[in-house]
């Protein structure tokens, strides 16, 4: 006998048979029956009671990236639904698989300006992947059997489902779940097109200067063992976007740095000697092509990814292969001849070296104020091994994207596309409750802090152990830094008077510390690691520092600025 | 260097669902293109729509925008064609004054000359139809101007493919394909469990 059962009911059962125990939410009026509902589900469906919703969106952001799964967010109708909107977009840029949950007003209320209506599916449908709303209880099951399909497969990105309130109190009689593996206007899997990898096997044996670019794709399609197999195999150096850092370890020989405007010399400099690039699961950003017109005018360009639409749009690819990065590895690399560049990837080591002399070192060994890069080094040294970096946005990111050191995949989680102030934080309380048995490493600015300061909160309910490090410069740094180099150092409205973020930490009963100098640092940190919950550093570092090497927006790789002053000069190459 | 700029007609085919030409509509708004006519209507294949839309632009913007047009979930495909590769239509309608027109000695060659057709007449005014090109219709529209002309409408452009099919023909009986094979290796799956 089916049982009759409440469309919110029916909800919480669907999330239990997509294997969902853990979502983040903030209830109001119009999801009152779900919230009600989940009452009875506590113990099998945990909800994160977030400060606003834009936490709750930013956690599952957090959450999804670091286990692969789709994050899940409930909120009521029209504000709640609103303030997602920022995370909506940052996770449609990033393809960071969500599924989300709004309550919306009545069906015959609809249209009316009823109390709380907002146009949910009209405002998300140009900045996430799917949305639809949903009137009846019986069409809920399908509804969220297609939202979880939708959101994890193929590229994957957030799925809005709005429901509305007589959807949550009809009633629905309960028939077996049918998860959804095909919908036939939707192919997220296609077929590898046997000809396009002897292709570009073909123009692979015949490089002599190749270069793997791994991006976010590589993560997201679990592809990193075969792209670790390829660049072994075939001698080929890697170097990653800021999103695919972790996909191959900081360590690892060929692995060459980062990419883009504040990536390494090596990679991004040899990008324009290079004659043939693989770009796997990228989608050659401008921070990471500068000038498109002058952008690796030798390679021939491999582009591996998933979505067909990105091919061609940023660069002109001279062979696209249509399909998920790990199948089409692994149909590849049986093709490919074993060689060794090893002139060619030491060349990569030589650049860097002078990156290490010029700007590395000088930002690690600094007489003056601590300085970003040291306080990330340091941590990442003392943290154990496996730490996943969590960080906002600004000079922060750049900073600890370039001096923390990953050992492991899936170990980066950063607003890339969006940029997003303020998503770190909740993030981090995400990420950590996603990976429960890993050391989650938070870096933000003063400012971006500031932005969702009240997911402390959060922290504070769930005990949620993450390990906050505030790199305090008194400055919106990163736009500090664009004023001093391109607007004359006129310094409008970036310096910030801060409040004492440690008293502020312990109000909500976290343990918290201020570092003042270099001679504080480490023990600081050792102590941070050390202790059993969450935990904050305010560390105060130089409120001038700049972060370098930087390629100017719009310019070309080779154009690498190395300080304020100095340009870089390849000098002699010795290949 | 401004790329090459045309007309081009572009087919989308989807299906039924609320919404669909806002997911559509807001790919050119996000690239500032003006849409000249669009149509929606049902096709020879049960449940499935498709909408028209003419646009000026060029061809790689177009590729662009069609790429981003079947990633809509809902979208099965979406087709761009010239004006070589379709026939195409448009009809228009023209109320004018009943009195004026029934003066003019010539009324029935203008309209045999025209390929018009009278769809109503009222002592008050008189509805014609033409289908037709764009430029045909807007002659007609010339003649017409000293009758009193109190309304005019054009349809958005129909068309047809010179081809024999509907081409989302090939595409279907693909994903059928495509739905078969995945059914099986389920099976086979769950067989083995
Ligand atoms: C202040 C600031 C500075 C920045 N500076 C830099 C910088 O210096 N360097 C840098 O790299 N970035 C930088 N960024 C980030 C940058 O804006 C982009 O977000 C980033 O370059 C995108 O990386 P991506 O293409 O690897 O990832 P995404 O944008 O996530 O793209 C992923 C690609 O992989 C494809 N894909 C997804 N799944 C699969 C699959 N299963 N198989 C195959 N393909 C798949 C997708 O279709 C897509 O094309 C900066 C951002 C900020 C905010
Ligand atoms: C929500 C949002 N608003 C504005 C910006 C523009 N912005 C980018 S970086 C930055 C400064 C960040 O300052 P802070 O958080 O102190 O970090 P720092 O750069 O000093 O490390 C600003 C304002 C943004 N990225 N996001």
């Amino acid at each position: 006998m089916p049982e009759t059962i409440t469309g919110a009911e029916a909800l919480l059962k669907s999330l239990v048979e997509e294997g969902v125990d853990l979502v983040f939410g903030y209830p109001g009026g119009q999801i009152l029956p779900v919230y009600d509902k989940l009452y009875d589900y506590r113990s099998s469906i945990r909800h994160i009671l977030v400060r606003h919703e834009q936490g709750a969106i930013h956690a599952a952001q957090g959450f999804a990236r670091v286990t692969n799964r789709p994050g899940v967010v409930i909120v009521t109708s029209g504000p709640g639904a609103a303030n997602l909107i920022t995370g909506l977009s940052d996770a449609q840029m990033d393809s960071t698989p969500l599924v989300v949950i709004s309550g919306q007003v009545g069906a015959n209320f609809l249209g009316s300006d009823a109390f709380q209506e907002t146009d949910v599916v009209g405002i998300t449908q140009p900045i996430t992947k799917w949305a639809l709303q949903v009137r009846r209880a019986v069409d809920i099951p399908a509804a969220v059997a297609r939202a979880f399909y939708i959101a994890s497969s193929g590229r994957p990105g957030p799925v809005v489902l709005d429901i509305a309130r007589d959807a949550q109190v009809g009633e629905i009689e309960w028939t077996a779940y049918k998860k959804l593996n095909f919908i036939r206007s939707y192919n997220p899997r296609p077929t590898v097109a046997p000809a396009d990898i002897v292709k570009a096997a073909g123009i692979i044996n015949a490089a002599s200067r190749p270069l793997i670019l791994a991006g976010h794709g590589v993560t997201i399609s679990g592809a990193e063992t075969q792209l670790a197999a390829l660049a072994e195999k075939a001698g080929i150096p890697v170097a990653s976007s800021l999103l695919g850092l972790s996909a191959m370890p900081s360590g690892h020989p060929m692995f060459k740095g980062m990419l883009g405007m504040h990536g390494n010399i090596g990679p991004n400099y040899l990008t324009n000697s290079a004659d043939v690039i693989i770009a796997i699961g990228l989608r050659f950003d401008d921070r990471i092509t500068g000038d498109t017109a002058r952008y690796a005018p030798q390679a021939k360009i491999i582009h591996i990814d998933i979505d067909s639409s990105e091919f061609n749009r940023n660069v002109r690819v001279h062979s696209a292969i249509h399909g998920d990065a790990r199948d089409v590895l692994m149909q590849l690399i049986p093709l490919i001849e074993p060689a060794s560049h090893e002139g060619w990837a030491a060349e990569f080591d030589r650049l860097n070296s002078i990156e290490d002399e010029k700007v590395i070192t000088p930002e690690l060994s600094h007489g003056g104020p601590l300085t970003m890069g040291e306080v990330v080094d340091c941590v990442s040294r003392s943290a154990a091994d496996g730490a996943i970096l969590v960080t906002d946005v600004g000079q922060n990111q750049m900073m600890s994207a370039r001096y923390f050191r990953f050992a492991c995949p899936r170990s980066i989680v950063t607003s890339g596309g969006l940029g997003t102030m303020g998503f770190g934080l909740p993030a981090s309380i995400g990420a950590k409750m996603g990976a429960p048995d890993r050391t989650v490493c938070f870096f933000s600015g003063d400012g971006g802090f500031q932005m969702t300061i009240e997911e402390l909160g959060t922290i504070m309910q769930y005990g949620t152990p993450v390990k906050m490090i505030i790199l305090n410069n008194n400055f919106l740094g990163n736009v500090r830094q664009w004023q001093e180099l391109f607007y004359g150092s006129r310094f409008s409205q970036t310096p910030m008077v801060n409040p004492d973020f440690c008293m502020i930490a312990r109000a909500y009963g976290i343990k918290a510390e201020a570092v003042a100098d270099r001679s504080g640092l480490a023990s600081a940190v050792e102590r941070m690691l050390a202790h059993d919950g969450p935990y904050l550093l305010d560390v105060s570092v130089a409120s001038e520092g700049m972060v370098f090497p930087m390629i100017p927006a719009g310019r070309c790789v080779t154009d690498i600025m190395l300080s304020r002053t100095e340009m870089f000069d390849p000098g002699q190459s010795h290949d | 260097m401004i790329p090459h700029q045309q007309l081009f007609t572009l087919t989308i085919y989807s299906e039924h669902c609320v919404g669909l030409l806002n997911q559509v509509s807001i790919i050119f708004t996000r690239r500032c293109l003006n849409i000249e006519d669009v149509s929606a209507s049902r096709t020879s294949i049960k449940g499935i729509h498709r909408l028209t839309i003419t646009v000026w632009s060029d061809r790689d913007t177009m590729d662009k925008v069609v790429k981003q047009i079947e990633k809509r979930i809902d979208v099965l495909r979406a087709f761009l064609y010239t004006d070589d590769d379709i026939i195409y239509q448009e009809i228009a309608l023209y109320k004018v004054d009943t009195a004026k027109l029934m003066k003019e000695q010539y009324l029935e060659s203008l309209i045999r000359h025209h390929g018009a057709r009278i769809l109503d007449i009222t002592p008050d005014f008189t509805v014609l139809e033409k289908a037709g090109q764009p430029w045909e219709t807007e002659a007609l529209l010339e003649e017409l101007e000293p009758f009193g002309l109190r309304q005019f409408v054009r349809s958005g452009r129909v068309c047809v493919t010179k081809s024999s099919q509907e081409p989302l023909n090939i595409y279907l009986q693909e994903q059928e394909l495509r739905h078969q094979a995945l059914e099986m290796r389920q099976s086979t799956t769950e067989n083995n469990d």
